[in-house]
């Protein structure tokens, strides 16, 4: 039969090795993501968090000094819109939205028989894990970065702008004070990474997107309640939000980079505890979707 | 047939305590449409998903384009299209950007070509004027030609189709069927898993038959008929039925009868009686023969005598 012959040499093309970095699947995994309505969403929710408290500050003309931290210090300066909006979204609008899109990112192919196709297209299962490991790193870092910029934003709209007198008691300008707030959203995207990681464990675990979404957002609540019981204070300083609101060491000078590298090493061990799990349970399972 | 495009030993999943494939040797030879025939739930599926590396074998061996599988899955995938369980599609991407997207998942795809590959892959399928739109709004049979697009979109030496007429109109079944056989004509192996009988009988040079998680049956399809029985149909008028019957019976041919203006009588060639041999008996004693025909036994019969009748199919 012509056709053995012929259907031979085609083999050895196919053994031929792979392309040592491939970013296009990256940058269509960051297509997929950023072109869902439903992340648009999602930002378009986090964005309002400042907007909402800038335009509620400003028309109740300030405070009594209670509320989230920064919050009596927007009236003087607007800078401080995006920090405030930061702390008040650390505890539950982010790790929802991390969560969603963890939650999803196995499930939610399995889901849609998208993930029988990625993986005989072939993708590797481990960079497949990986690629979607790393798009939510960047959703995190969209997400923060949302946050801050919409507060700073509306903080110049609405009010006053000078240089930032810092915790230490110093000041610095305007454009420091910028990157300052970007560094503070780097903190908080670093912060989520942990929680990433177990999203993403989670979600190879079920074929059901909103279970894994819900358990991850449960369990980043979870981990935050821990925090608050004294009767479990051994255990805090292992919790993944245990860090969370620690970016106050960024707003001294000189800046204080102890618990930015303490919270790096946590997230890091999360990172590997819970990506490990995840490859093993995703290396050899049987996908049925 | 010397090289095989599949082949498997003693390939077997266990789902708990559930075989669902069991003991499945099948030998699929290269430049084959084979067609992989079962009822649903027969472990026809469950056979194409461990022969891709979605699932893991509990028992046996796999090689696919003569490498051993799951272990060279890496570089034996690029070179296999597949339609596996029906379509499967992000539902807000258009056509054409999910076709993009599993291209790109591809590490070897080069992607320099990849526009021109995925127009003539969606060309090929009859889905160009509907390229651009949402897959949300496409019908059941697009999406199932968008699935077929996707096997396409590089040149493949295996094709696993998993049912791939489903939800399919005539005209869409039959483009389906020119598409196999161009791809066949071109040396590419087509593996071809359906419970549409005349579908497989219609383009298929092999088929195998799944029951149950057993491979029951698998050949050429000429050798799946001369499995089947052949029966010898004989017309006679209704008097002489009697005579007809007695002759037939001490040839070895006990048949059924059928009254009417004229009756007609069926039975089982064996084995050593030539039909010719049966008329001739019959005109020497006188019954007046008035059609005489030699029924070969379609694939449908013998499907059905390997995997049971109705609903009382093998579990």
């Amino acid at each position: 039969m012509s056709s053995e012959s012929s259907a031979a040499p085609s083999v050895l093309v196919a053994r031929r090795p792979r392309r040592a970095v491939g970013w296009g699947f990256f940058v269509s995994e960051l297509g997929v993501l950023f072109r869902r309505r439903r992340t648009w969403a999602m930002m378009a929710a986090l964005a309002a968090i400042p907007i909402l408290i800038a335009v509620a500050i400003r028309l109740t003309d300030g405070g009594d000094g209670r509320g989230p931290a920064f919050l009596d210090r927007i009236t003087q300066n607007g800078l401080f819109v995006g920090m405030t909006a930061l702390v008040v979204s650390i505890p539950l609008f982010l790790p929802l939205t991390v969560g969603v899109v963890t939650g999803d990112s196995i499930a939610g192919e399995a889901n849609t028989g998208t993930l029988r196709y990625l993986l005989v297209s072939p993708v590797g299962r481990i960079r497949l894990l990986v690629v979607k490991y790393a798009a939510a790193a960047v959703f995190c870092l969209a997400a923060t970065v949302t946050v801050a910029l919409a507060g700073i934003l509306i903080g110049i709209a609405l009010f006053p702008v000078g240089p930032v007198t810092l915790l230490s008691g110093d000041s610095v300008s305007v454009g420091e004070s910028l990157l300052r707030s970007l560094l503070i959203a780097g903190y908080v995207t670093l912060g989520l990474l942990g929680l990433s990681a177990i999203g993403l464990f989670i979600s190879t675990l079920t074929d059901a997107p909103v279970g894994a979404m819900a358990a991850t957002v449960v369990i980043s609540i979870v981990s935050q309640v821990l925090g608050q019981l004294s009767q479990t204070e051994w255990l805090h300083p292992w919790l993944f939000s245990y860090y969370w609101l620690d970016f106050a060491d960024l707003l001294r000078q000189p800046i204080e980079w102890s618990s930015f590298g303490a919270n790096a090493l946590l997230q890091l061990g999360y990172v590997a505890v819970f990506g490990a799990l995840a490859y093993g349970r995703f290396a050899s399972k049987d996908v049925l979707s | 047939m010397s090289a095989l495009a599949i082949e498997t030993t003693g390939l077997t999943k266990r789902f708990g305590r559930q075989l669902a494939v069991d003991g499945v040797d099948l030998a699929v030879p290269q430049g084959a449409v084979f067609g992989f025939l079962g009822p649903n739930g027969s472990g026809k599926t469950t056979t194409i998903r461990m022969l891709l590396g979605l699932a893991q074998a509990s028992a046996g061996e796999i090689r696919v384009l003569g490498e051993e599988m799951p272990r060279r899955l890496a570089g034996v995938l690029p070179a296999v299209g597949a339609l596996i369980e029906g379509p499967g599609f992000y539902p807000f991407l258009s056509g054409t950007a999910n076709l993009r997207r599993l291209d790109a998942a591809d590490g070897f795809a080069p992607s320099a070509s990849r526009a021109a590959r995925v127009s003539h892959a969606l060309e090929r399928v009859g889905l160009t004027h509907a390229a651009g739109k949402k897959v949300r709004a496409y019908s059941l049979g697009m999406k199932q030609r968008l699935g077929i697009a996707n096997a396409l979109l590089a040149p493949r030496e295996l094709i696993v189709l998993d049912e791939p007429t489903n939800g399919l109109d005539p005209q869409g079944t039959r483009e389906v069927r020119n598409l196999i056989r161009s791809l066949a004509s071109t040396g590419t192996t087509v593996f071809v898993s359906s419970h549409l009988l005349a579908e497989i009988e219609q383009m298929c040079t092999h088929a195998a038959v799944m029951s149950g998680g057993r491979l029951v049956a698998q050949g050429t399809l000429d050798e799946l008929r001369r499995a089947g029985t052949t029966r010898a149909q004989v017309l006679v008028p209704a008097s002489d039925a009697e005579l007809a019957a007695r002759i037939l019976v001490s040839l070895g041919l006990p048949p059924e009868v059928l009254s009417g203006p004229e009756t007609e009588l069926t039975a089982p060639i064996p084995d050593g009686v030539a039909p010719e041999d049966v008329v001739a008996a019959l005109v020497r004693d006188g019954v007046r023969v008035r059609g005489f025909a030699v029924q070969r036994a379609s694939l449908e019969d013998l499907f059905v005598a390997l995997t049971g009748e109705g609903f009382d199919v093998v579990q």
